[in-house]
Protein backbone atom coordinates (compact mmCIF):
# COMPACT_ATOMS: atom_id res chain seq x y z
CA UNK A 1 0.00 0.00 0.00
CA UNK A 2 1.47 3.13 -1.14
CA UNK A 3 1.28 5.85 1.55
CA UNK A 4 0.49 9.50 0.21
CA UNK A 5 2.10 12.87 1.55
CA UNK A 6 -0.32 15.28 2.70
CA UNK A 7 -2.00 17.89 0.58
CA UNK A 8 -0.06 21.03 1.63
CA UNK A 9 -2.79 23.46 2.56
CA UNK A 10 -0.84 26.63 1.37
CA UNK A 11 -1.22 27.47 -1.93
CA UNK A 12 2.03 28.15 -4.20
CA UNK A 13 2.46 31.30 -5.17
CA UNK A 14 2.83 31.25 -8.60
CA UNK A 15 0.01 30.16 -10.96
CA UNK A 16 1.88 28.17 -13.33
CA UNK A 17 3.12 25.54 -9.89
CA UNK A 18 -0.58 24.48 -10.13
CA UNK A 19 -0.96 20.96 -10.92
CA UNK A 20 -4.26 21.71 -13.11
CA UNK A 21 -7.37 23.03 -12.78
CA UNK A 22 -9.21 20.66 -10.26
CA UNK A 23 -5.75 21.81 -7.37
CA UNK A 24 -6.38 25.75 -8.49
CA UNK A 25 -10.09 25.54 -7.74
CA UNK A 26 -9.65 23.90 -4.48
CA UNK A 27 -7.72 27.15 -3.27
CA UNK A 28 -9.77 29.58 -5.05
CA UNK A 29 -13.37 28.18 -4.50
CA UNK A 30 -14.74 30.81 -1.95
CA UNK A 31 -15.08 33.99 -3.61
CA UNK A 32 -15.93 37.94 -1.89
CA UNK A 33 -19.47 37.78 -0.34
CA UNK A 34 -20.76 41.33 -2.29
CA UNK A 35 -18.92 42.79 -5.24
CA UNK A 36 -18.75 46.05 -4.15
CA UNK A 37 -17.96 47.67 -7.36
CA UNK A 38 -21.17 46.47 -8.75
CA UNK A 39 -22.84 47.74 -5.45
CA UNK A 40 -22.04 51.37 -5.82
CA UNK A 41 -22.70 51.49 -9.63
CA UNK A 42 -26.10 50.02 -8.03
CA UNK A 43 -26.62 52.70 -5.70
CA UNK A 44 -25.79 55.67 -7.97
CA UNK A 45 -27.85 54.06 -10.97
CA UNK A 46 -30.80 54.52 -8.27
CA UNK A 47 -29.63 57.98 -7.17
CA UNK A 48 -30.46 59.18 -10.91
CA UNK A 49 -32.97 57.61 -11.13
CA UNK A 50 -34.68 59.03 -8.55
CA UNK A 51 -33.86 62.81 -9.56
CA UNK A 52 -36.50 64.61 -11.10
CA UNK A 53 -36.45 63.47 -14.48
CA UNK A 54 -33.48 60.84 -14.25
CA UNK A 55 -35.45 58.12 -15.12
CA UNK A 56 -35.29 59.28 -18.73
CA UNK A 57 -31.61 58.60 -18.60
CA UNK A 58 -31.71 55.54 -16.87
CA UNK A 59 -34.64 53.70 -19.20
CA UNK A 60 -32.44 54.71 -22.41
CA UNK A 61 -29.46 53.38 -21.23
CA UNK A 62 -30.59 50.33 -19.90
CA UNK A 63 -31.80 50.04 -23.85
CA UNK A 64 -28.75 50.85 -24.96
CA UNK A 65 -27.33 48.21 -22.41
CA UNK A 66 -29.87 45.69 -23.23
CA UNK A 67 -29.08 46.29 -27.23
CA UNK A 68 -25.47 46.12 -26.55
CA UNK A 69 -25.82 42.86 -24.33
CA UNK A 70 -27.83 41.28 -26.91
CA UNK A 71 -26.15 41.65 -29.90
CA UNK A 72 -22.93 40.46 -28.65
CA UNK A 73 -23.71 37.00 -27.42
CA UNK A 74 -20.39 34.89 -27.68
CA UNK A 75 -21.35 31.08 -27.43
CA UNK A 76 -19.06 28.92 -25.51
CA UNK A 77 -17.48 26.36 -28.30
CA UNK A 78 -18.56 23.06 -26.42
CA UNK A 79 -19.51 19.96 -28.56
CA UNK A 80 -20.97 17.05 -27.34
CA UNK A 81 -22.48 14.81 -29.79
CA UNK A 82 -23.52 14.95 -33.19
CA UNK A 83 -25.85 18.04 -32.71
CA UNK A 84 -22.52 19.89 -32.28
CA UNK A 85 -22.22 19.12 -36.21
CA UNK A 86 -25.07 21.47 -37.04
CA UNK A 87 -24.01 24.23 -34.43
CA UNK A 88 -20.82 23.96 -36.20
CA UNK A 89 -22.45 24.61 -39.61
CA UNK A 90 -24.76 27.33 -37.59
CA UNK A 91 -21.43 29.08 -36.65
CA UNK A 92 -20.19 28.28 -40.45
CA UNK A 93 -20.47 30.86 -43.32
CA UNK A 94 -23.67 29.88 -45.26
CA UNK A 95 -25.88 30.10 -41.73
CA UNK A 96 -23.29 32.71 -40.60
CA UNK A 97 -24.94 33.85 -37.18
CA UNK A 98 -21.90 36.24 -36.71
CA UNK A 99 -24.27 38.75 -38.00
CA UNK A 100 -26.03 38.47 -35.31
CA UNK A 101 -23.27 39.44 -32.96
CA UNK A 102 -22.25 36.14 -32.29
CA UNK A 103 -18.68 34.67 -32.45
CA UNK A 104 -17.91 31.03 -31.03
CA UNK A 105 -15.57 31.53 -28.63
CA UNK A 106 -13.26 29.10 -27.36
CA UNK A 107 -12.92 30.26 -23.65
CA UNK A 108 -16.34 29.98 -20.98
CA UNK A 109 -15.05 32.77 -19.28
CA UNK A 110 -15.47 35.32 -22.09
CA UNK A 111 -19.01 33.88 -23.17
CA UNK A 112 -22.21 34.43 -22.38
CA UNK A 113 -24.23 31.90 -23.64
CA UNK A 114 -23.40 27.69 -23.90
CA UNK A 115 -25.06 25.70 -26.68
CA UNK A 116 -25.42 22.10 -24.75
CA UNK A 117 -25.40 20.75 -27.86
CA UNK A 118 -25.80 16.78 -27.78
CA UNK A 119 -26.24 13.80 -25.24
CA UNK A 120 -25.03 14.48 -21.45
CA UNK A 121 -23.64 11.27 -20.00
CA UNK A 122 -23.81 11.29 -15.92
CA UNK A 123 -19.63 11.08 -16.26
CA UNK A 124 -19.73 14.62 -18.21
CA UNK A 125 -22.24 15.93 -16.41
CA UNK A 126 -19.77 17.59 -13.86
CA UNK A 127 -17.24 19.01 -15.97
CA UNK A 128 -20.91 20.43 -18.29
CA UNK A 129 -21.60 22.24 -14.83
CA UNK A 130 -18.24 23.56 -14.47
CA UNK A 131 -17.46 25.06 -17.69
CA UNK A 132 -20.87 26.79 -17.03
CA UNK A 133 -19.55 27.79 -13.61
CA UNK A 134 -16.33 29.00 -15.31
CA UNK A 135 -18.79 32.22 -17.53
CA UNK A 136 -19.20 35.56 -16.36
CA UNK A 137 -22.55 36.45 -15.64
CA UNK A 138 -25.09 37.48 -16.69
CA UNK A 139 -24.60 33.63 -19.07
CA UNK A 140 -27.37 31.79 -20.65
CA UNK A 141 -27.95 28.37 -21.69
CA UNK A 142 -29.63 26.80 -25.19
CA UNK A 143 -30.20 23.30 -24.51
CA UNK A 144 -30.03 22.02 -28.31
CA UNK A 145 -31.58 18.80 -29.49
CA UNK A 146 -34.01 16.05 -28.21
CA UNK A 147 -30.99 14.66 -25.75
CA UNK A 148 -29.81 17.64 -24.14
CA UNK A 149 -33.66 18.73 -23.74
CA UNK A 150 -35.12 15.32 -21.94
CA UNK A 151 -32.13 12.56 -22.82
CA UNK A 152 -34.22 11.43 -26.11
CA UNK A 153 -33.40 8.43 -27.59
CA UNK A 154 -31.54 7.25 -24.70
CA UNK A 155 -33.56 8.35 -22.04
CA UNK A 156 -33.78 4.80 -20.50
CA UNK A 157 -30.43 4.20 -20.98
CA UNK A 158 -28.78 3.69 -17.40
CA UNK A 159 -25.64 6.24 -18.20
CA UNK A 160 -27.69 9.24 -19.59
CA UNK A 161 -28.66 12.57 -17.63
CA UNK A 162 -32.43 13.05 -18.33
CA UNK A 163 -32.10 16.75 -19.67
CA UNK A 164 -29.41 18.92 -18.94
CA UNK A 165 -32.09 20.99 -17.05
CA UNK A 166 -31.56 19.09 -14.42
CA UNK A 167 -27.78 20.16 -14.08
CA UNK A 168 -28.05 23.80 -15.08
CA UNK A 169 -30.84 26.49 -15.63
CA UNK A 170 -31.28 26.46 -19.26
CA UNK A 171 -33.16 29.35 -21.25
CA UNK A 172 -34.11 27.97 -24.50
CA UNK A 173 -35.15 24.52 -25.69
CA UNK A 174 -34.37 23.73 -29.27
CA UNK A 175 -36.16 20.84 -30.48
CA UNK A 176 -35.20 18.10 -33.01
CA UNK A 177 -32.80 15.47 -33.44
CA UNK A 178 -30.61 16.90 -34.60
CA UNK A 179 -31.93 20.14 -34.66
CA UNK A 180 -31.05 21.94 -38.69
CA UNK A 181 -29.15 25.08 -38.51
CA UNK A 182 -32.75 26.86 -38.84
CA UNK A 183 -34.12 25.85 -35.72
CA UNK A 184 -31.28 26.59 -33.52
CA UNK A 185 -30.98 29.87 -35.21
CA UNK A 186 -34.76 30.18 -34.40
CA UNK A 187 -33.66 29.36 -31.13
CA UNK A 188 -31.11 32.10 -30.92
CA UNK A 189 -33.37 34.71 -31.57
CA UNK A 190 -35.87 33.70 -29.11
CA UNK A 191 -32.92 33.74 -26.93
CA UNK A 192 -31.77 37.20 -28.33
CA UNK A 193 -35.52 38.07 -27.37
CA UNK A 194 -35.03 36.65 -23.87
CA UNK A 195 -31.89 38.92 -23.33
CA UNK A 196 -33.55 42.11 -24.42
CA UNK A 197 -36.33 41.64 -21.75
CA UNK A 198 -33.55 40.50 -19.22
CA UNK A 199 -32.86 43.93 -17.82
CA UNK A 200 -36.52 45.06 -17.51
CA UNK A 201 -37.64 41.74 -15.91
CA UNK A 202 -34.80 40.43 -14.45
CA UNK A 203 -35.95 36.74 -14.85
CA UNK A 204 -34.36 34.43 -15.68
CA UNK A 205 -34.90 30.52 -16.14
CA UNK A 206 -34.43 28.41 -13.25
CA UNK A 207 -32.75 24.70 -12.62
CA UNK A 208 -35.14 21.73 -11.87
CA UNK A 209 -32.48 20.52 -10.02
CA UNK A 210 -34.16 20.57 -6.17
CA UNK A 211 -31.08 21.83 -4.35
CA UNK A 212 -30.72 24.51 -6.98
CA UNK A 213 -28.03 24.65 -9.30
CA UNK B 1 -3.53 -26.18 -38.80
CA UNK B 2 -7.28 -26.82 -40.26
CA UNK B 3 -10.37 -26.12 -37.99
CA UNK B 4 -11.27 -29.92 -38.25
CA UNK B 5 -7.52 -30.61 -36.61
CA UNK B 6 -8.29 -28.22 -33.91
CA UNK B 7 -11.17 -29.51 -32.83
CA UNK B 8 -9.73 -33.41 -32.97
CA UNK B 9 -7.23 -32.02 -30.65
CA UNK B 10 -9.66 -30.26 -28.35
CA UNK B 11 -11.55 -33.55 -28.39
CA UNK B 12 -8.46 -35.49 -27.33
CA UNK B 13 -7.29 -32.92 -24.75
CA UNK B 14 -10.69 -31.38 -23.04
CA UNK B 15 -13.09 -34.24 -24.16
CA UNK B 16 -15.00 -32.05 -25.10
CA UNK B 17 -16.84 -31.54 -28.89
CA UNK B 18 -15.86 -27.89 -30.79
CA UNK B 19 -19.08 -26.85 -32.24
CA UNK B 20 -18.10 -25.65 -35.54
CA UNK B 21 -20.06 -22.64 -36.48
CA UNK B 22 -18.17 -20.36 -38.53
CA UNK B 23 -15.50 -20.81 -35.83
CA UNK B 24 -14.43 -23.51 -33.00
CA UNK B 25 -17.17 -22.71 -30.07
CA UNK B 26 -15.85 -24.59 -26.81
CA UNK B 27 -18.23 -24.74 -23.51
CA UNK B 28 -15.53 -25.38 -20.76
CA UNK B 29 -15.87 -25.75 -16.39
CA UNK B 30 -14.78 -22.63 -15.18
CA UNK B 31 -11.32 -24.30 -13.82
CA UNK B 32 -10.39 -25.25 -17.22
CA UNK B 33 -10.56 -21.85 -18.15
CA UNK B 34 -6.57 -21.04 -18.07
CA UNK B 35 -5.59 -24.14 -19.06
CA UNK B 36 -7.75 -24.05 -22.11
CA UNK B 37 -7.06 -20.44 -22.91
CA UNK B 38 -3.20 -21.93 -22.41
CA UNK B 39 -3.95 -24.39 -24.78
CA UNK B 40 -5.11 -22.45 -27.35
CA UNK B 41 -2.59 -19.71 -27.16
CA UNK B 42 0.67 -22.42 -27.40
CA UNK B 43 -0.58 -25.34 -29.46
CA UNK B 44 -3.33 -23.85 -31.64
CA UNK B 45 -1.27 -20.54 -31.72
CA UNK B 46 -4.30 -18.66 -31.73
CA UNK B 47 -2.19 -15.13 -30.03
CA UNK B 48 -4.71 -12.76 -31.05
CA UNK B 49 -7.07 -12.13 -28.30
CA UNK B 50 -10.14 -10.53 -30.22
CA UNK B 51 -12.77 -9.72 -27.39
CA UNK B 52 -14.22 -10.90 -23.87
CA UNK B 53 -17.61 -10.12 -23.12
CA UNK B 54 -20.19 -12.21 -20.94
CA UNK B 55 -24.55 -12.56 -21.08
CA UNK B 56 -26.95 -12.66 -17.88
CA UNK B 57 -28.69 -15.52 -18.07
CA UNK B 58 -30.64 -14.77 -14.99
CA UNK B 59 -31.08 -17.27 -12.60
CA UNK B 60 -28.55 -19.84 -14.38
CA UNK B 61 -25.79 -17.65 -13.66
CA UNK B 62 -23.18 -15.08 -15.70
CA UNK B 63 -22.07 -16.74 -19.02
CA UNK B 64 -18.22 -15.59 -19.44
CA UNK B 65 -17.37 -15.69 -23.55
CA UNK B 66 -13.91 -14.94 -24.98
CA UNK B 67 -12.96 -15.25 -28.66
CA UNK B 68 -9.04 -15.71 -29.68
CA UNK B 69 -7.98 -16.20 -32.96
CA UNK B 70 -4.91 -17.51 -35.08
CA UNK B 71 -4.94 -14.84 -37.80
CA UNK B 72 -2.34 -17.06 -39.90
CA UNK B 73 -4.40 -19.91 -40.58
CA UNK B 74 -7.70 -18.35 -40.16
CA UNK B 75 -8.68 -20.37 -37.35
CA UNK B 76 -11.26 -18.62 -33.98
CA UNK B 77 -12.26 -20.54 -31.08
CA UNK B 78 -14.82 -19.09 -29.41
CA UNK B 79 -14.85 -20.33 -25.63
CA UNK B 80 -17.06 -19.80 -23.11
CA UNK B 81 -17.81 -20.95 -19.61
CA UNK B 82 -20.58 -20.73 -17.15
CA UNK B 83 -21.09 -19.17 -13.32
CA UNK B 84 -23.07 -20.95 -11.33
CA UNK B 85 -26.09 -18.55 -10.37
CA UNK B 86 -24.80 -15.77 -7.59
CA UNK B 87 -21.43 -16.83 -8.41
CA UNK B 88 -19.11 -13.39 -10.15
CA UNK B 89 -15.56 -14.88 -9.65
CA UNK B 90 -13.85 -15.75 -12.83
CA UNK B 91 -9.89 -16.96 -13.99
CA UNK B 92 -8.32 -13.90 -15.67
CA UNK B 93 -6.39 -14.28 -18.86
CA UNK B 94 -4.70 -11.09 -18.52
CA UNK B 95 -1.22 -13.46 -17.70
CA UNK B 96 -1.62 -15.69 -21.25
CA UNK B 97 -2.91 -12.27 -23.26
CA UNK B 98 -2.41 -8.29 -22.23
CA UNK B 99 -5.27 -7.35 -24.52
CA UNK B 100 -7.10 -9.27 -21.86
CA UNK B 101 -6.75 -6.74 -19.63
CA UNK B 102 -8.87 -3.88 -20.45
CA UNK B 103 -11.63 -6.06 -21.66
CA UNK B 104 -11.89 -7.83 -18.09
CA UNK B 105 -12.16 -4.30 -16.38
CA UNK B 106 -15.16 -3.88 -18.68
CA UNK B 107 -16.62 -6.97 -18.21
CA UNK B 108 -16.32 -5.99 -14.43
CA UNK B 109 -17.86 -2.81 -15.13
CA UNK B 110 -20.79 -3.74 -16.75
CA UNK B 111 -21.54 -7.49 -15.69
CA UNK B 112 -19.27 -7.57 -11.75
CA UNK B 113 -17.41 -10.07 -12.72
CA UNK B 114 -14.44 -10.38 -10.65
CA UNK B 115 -11.63 -11.80 -12.45
CA UNK B 116 -9.26 -13.29 -10.01
CA UNK B 117 -5.83 -12.45 -10.51
CA UNK B 118 -6.26 -9.71 -12.61
CA UNK B 119 -3.40 -6.77 -11.77
CA UNK B 120 -5.72 -3.96 -11.70
CA UNK B 121 -9.88 -4.70 -11.45
CA UNK B 122 -11.18 -1.24 -11.22
CA UNK B 123 -14.12 0.40 -13.16
CA UNK B 124 -12.99 1.60 -16.97
CA UNK B 125 -16.13 3.43 -18.36
CA UNK B 126 -18.48 4.27 -14.99
CA UNK B 127 -17.64 6.51 -13.10
CA UNK B 128 -15.58 4.66 -9.86
CA UNK B 129 -18.54 5.63 -7.17
CA UNK B 130 -21.35 3.81 -9.72
CA UNK B 131 -23.96 1.79 -8.14
CA UNK B 132 -24.54 -1.44 -9.71
CA UNK B 133 -23.62 -3.00 -12.93
CA UNK B 134 -25.94 -1.77 -15.80
CA UNK B 135 -26.05 -4.44 -17.99
CA UNK B 136 -26.81 -7.18 -15.70
CA UNK B 137 -30.63 -7.99 -16.68
CA UNK B 138 -31.74 -7.22 -12.90
CA UNK B 139 -30.28 -3.75 -13.18
CA UNK B 140 -33.42 -1.39 -12.74
CA UNK B 141 -32.23 1.41 -15.18
CA UNK B 142 -33.50 4.18 -13.00
CA UNK B 143 -31.44 3.61 -9.82
CA UNK B 144 -30.51 6.29 -8.43
CA UNK B 145 -26.93 7.81 -9.64
CA UNK B 146 -27.11 10.63 -7.42
CA UNK B 147 -27.07 13.69 -7.98
CA UNK B 148 -28.46 13.97 -11.91
CA UNK B 149 -30.86 10.93 -11.51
Amino acid sequence: MEVKPPVPQVPPPVWNEFKDLQEWEKYHQTRAQDDKTSNALASIADAIHHMPGGWIVTTSTEKIFNWARKSSIWPVTFGLACCAIEMMATFASRFDVERFGMVPWASPRHSDLMIVSGTVTIKMAPMLKRIYEQMPDPKWVVSMGSCANSGGPFRHGYHVVKGVDRVVPVDVYVPGCPPTPDSLMYGLLKLQEQVAEFQKTGRRATSSDPRGA
Amino acid sequence: MTPADARARIQEKFGVDAVADGGLAVTLPRDRWQEFARFAREELGCRYFNWLSAVDWKDQGLEVLCRVENLDRHLVVTMRTRLPAGETRCPTLTALYRGADWMERECYDMFGVVFEGHPDLRRILLSEDWEGYPLRKDYAVDTPQAPYR
